[in-house]
């Protein structure tokens, strides 16, 4: 019964090759814009994760809260809150904490040898490459013992050695001049390969006590970096340093907090949902598409039926039970729309690998698109065909017959 | 076999009724060789959908083989379609660009028979009304209008009908044809088959052995010949 379905649907298909055809083309059309949109948004969402991800793993920042003066706010960030105290309670104090790292970081003028440029030198201990994810490009990151004794020695970002030293120079056993004191290169940090305001590619690193001594000249920390164990505890951990800080700060009412906790879902969050609206608004334009082919399927459906009144006539009159000339036409009407799924699908696919390669565009074509974009055609030939072949097999044999 | 009992049939077509049978009422027996015959009005194209099964007649009853088909639902009056009757019509209605066997196994599509077995009883059925082997792949509209007929009654024959039921089978055809298909018509009876022409011509219902003549909707005469 399966083998005479297929045949007869072969036989009829191939028997209008241009408008099958045609009809097809519509919904190749949606299918591959929807599997190309679809892969697009995808691909800018699992960009924007892995630049955001590139700053730390599991990263929650502390930072000073809006300093008041008379009621006066001066802006986050401004007031003088935290110290190296509040770190180590938080490395101490708090559970499924991986990593701390305080930061004193200011702007400076820094010169070697008749160069000159203006960077972020951050004051920090060596967990710092655990908390922020950095690694070693050249030489190593300072050690404890640097920190301690306040040596005066500097990691490099790759922008900033770039600009004092030239491009892929090794700058290590040389010196750098921040604030008239000189310190000594040890290291140059591996590209992180970002873009945009606060880029760690364009930094300075020196052990905090040496920041605080030689360049600050107080104890105060622009924020500190912790690294939670993992995904799952970053809700817990933040409200421990909140619960612990306020504790540590003497202050009873949590609005009135001298500190802000940043934590890094929040952010992938927001990211995450605009690329999400981004994916459904270009999905949608192509499931329009996809809409618009379905109704190509009903069209030529209809006229089908038309065409073949006198054949349905006929089917009937030799005693073709209503189920099955429904069956028939329904069954042209899904073929037609699984052809152009697959169709789509290819050249969908392809297009998404065209638009990486020639578009500086990331693209993902996700599985879960390919089958929906699937699933949807069927439906769409279920849908579509249905009112053609209900309309085929309710046809009066007599009338059928004598149609012209 | 075939028994009719006051047949009547009233199409309604808005507040208009109009009668196109009633009070019909005649018996077939098996082997028959009959033909209806009747001018364009005359009520005898409705009388042929309501014995081929195509139709329910408003009144009255009809039994065929015993079983009253008025009251049969829409399947079961395809089964007997399938089953009982075999139809030939005027215009042949042969699908196009399709081969001549393909045809002739049209009725048995969605059945449980496998292709094979199709093949085989379409080719005994089409050398059964003298079609030459060689036309057998052939696409139907590449045929004579007189073998396209014997396709169509080929095709009418190849579910063993209890009767073969033919609407004007000749009306597209020359006088020459018409007598070879009618020929054939003749053959078939006297290997036994049931067989009922419906016409307007009276030189083709003299090939019958049997001949009903209808007039608005009643019977107007029933001779042997």
């Amino acid at each position: 019964m399966i083998q005479d379905l297929f045949r007869e649907t072969i036989r009829s298909l191939s028997g209008n090759k241009a408008r099958s055809g045609l009809t097809i083309l519509g919904i190749v059309i949606g299918i591959a814009s929807v599997i190309t949109m679809v892969a697009i948004g995808q691909g800018a969402k699992s960009t924007i994760e892995s630049d955001i991800e590139s700053i730390g793993s599991n990263l929650i920042v502390v930072m000073p809260g809006a300093q008041r003066v008379g009621g006066i706010s001066q802006g986050a960030g401004s007031s003088q809150t935290l110290v190296i105290e509040d770190a180590d309670a938080i490395k101490s104090q708090v559970q499924n904490v991986k990593a701390v790292a305080p930061e004193a970081s200011k702007r400076y003028q820094i010169t070697a040898k008749g160069t000159n440029t203006n960077a972020e030198v951050v004051g920090t201990v060596k967990d710092y490459l655990v908390v922020r994810n950095v690694k070693m490009n050249i030489g190593s990151f300072f050690s404890d013992q640097q920190q301690k004794t306040s040596a005066k020695v500097a990691i490099l970002g790759p922008t900033t050695r770039n600009d004092l030293f030239g491009v892929n120079a090794n700058p290590v056993g040389q010196s750098v001049k921040i604030r008239n004191v000189d310190f000594q290169v040890v290291g140059v940090t591996e590209s992180k390969g970002g873009s945009g305001f606060n880029n760690p590619d364009s930094n300075i690193f020196v052990p905090l006590s040496s920041a605080q001594h030689f360049l600050s000249g107080n104890d105060y920390l622009s924020d500190i970096g912790v690294a939670a164990a993992d995904q799952a505890s970053m809700t817990s951990v933040q409200e421990q340093i909140s619960a612990l800080l306020l504790d540590r700060h003497k202050i009873s009412d949590p609005t009135q907090a001298d500190f802000r906790i940043m934590n890094q879902n929040d952010i992938i969050a927001t990211a995450t949902s605009i690329t999400s609206t981004f994916t459904i608004l270009l999905s949608s334009i192509a499931g329009i598409s996809l809409l618009v082919g379905g109704i190509g399927i009903m069209n030529m459906m209809l006229t089908n039926v038309t065409e073949r009144t006198r054949e349905i006539g006929l089917r009937k009159a030799v005693g073709l039970r209503k189920k099955y000339i429904n069956l028939q036409f329904l069954a042209e009407a899904v073929v037609l729309t699984f052809l152009g799924g697959a169709i789509g699908i290819v050249l969908g696919w392809g297009a998404s690998l065209l638009v990486n390669n020639f578009v500086s565009l990331n693209t993902r074509i996700s599985l879960s698109s390919v089958f929906y974009a699937f699933g949807v055609s069927a439906v769409v030939g279920i849908v579509f065909g249905f009112y053609p072949a209900r309309r085929a097999a309710n046809l009066n044999p007599i009338e059928a017959l004598r149609y012209e | 076999m075939i028994v009719c009992n006051n047949l009547c049939k009233t199409y309604i077509n808005g507040d208009v009724e109009t009668q196109a049978v009633c009070g019909i009422s005649f018996r077939i027996e098996k082997g028959e060789f009959v033909a209806i015959v009747g001018p364009s009005g005359s009520g005898k194209s409705t009388l042929m959908h309501i014995l081929g099964a195509l139709d329910t007649p408003t009144g009255g009853q009809y039994f065929l083989e015993g079983k009253e088909v008025s009251r049969l639902t829409d399947n079961e009056l395809s089964d007997l379609r399938r089953g009982k009757i075999g139809f030939v019509f005027q215009s042949f209605n042969l699908l196009p660009r399709t081969t001549v066997l393909q045809n002739v196994m049209l009725p048995l599509v969605f059945s449980d028979m496998p292709m094979k077995k199709r093949k085989a009883k379409a080719r005994e059925t089409l050398k059964y009304v003298g079609l030459e082997e060689s036309k057998f792949f052939n696409l139907s509209n590449q045929l004579s209008g007189g073998q396209m007929q014997r396709v169509a009654v080929a095709r009418a024959l190849i579910n063993d009908p209890s009767i073969i039921l033919a609407d004007e089978p000749t009306g597209n055809l020359d006088t020459r044809t018409s007598r070879v298909v009618m020929k054939t018509f003749q053959e078939l009876n006297s290997k036994g088959h049931t067989i009922i022409i419906i016409t307007h011509e009276m030189e083709i219902a003299q090939f019958a052995r049997r001949v009903i003549s209808v007039r608005d909707g009643l019977i107007e005469k029933d001779e042997k010949n």
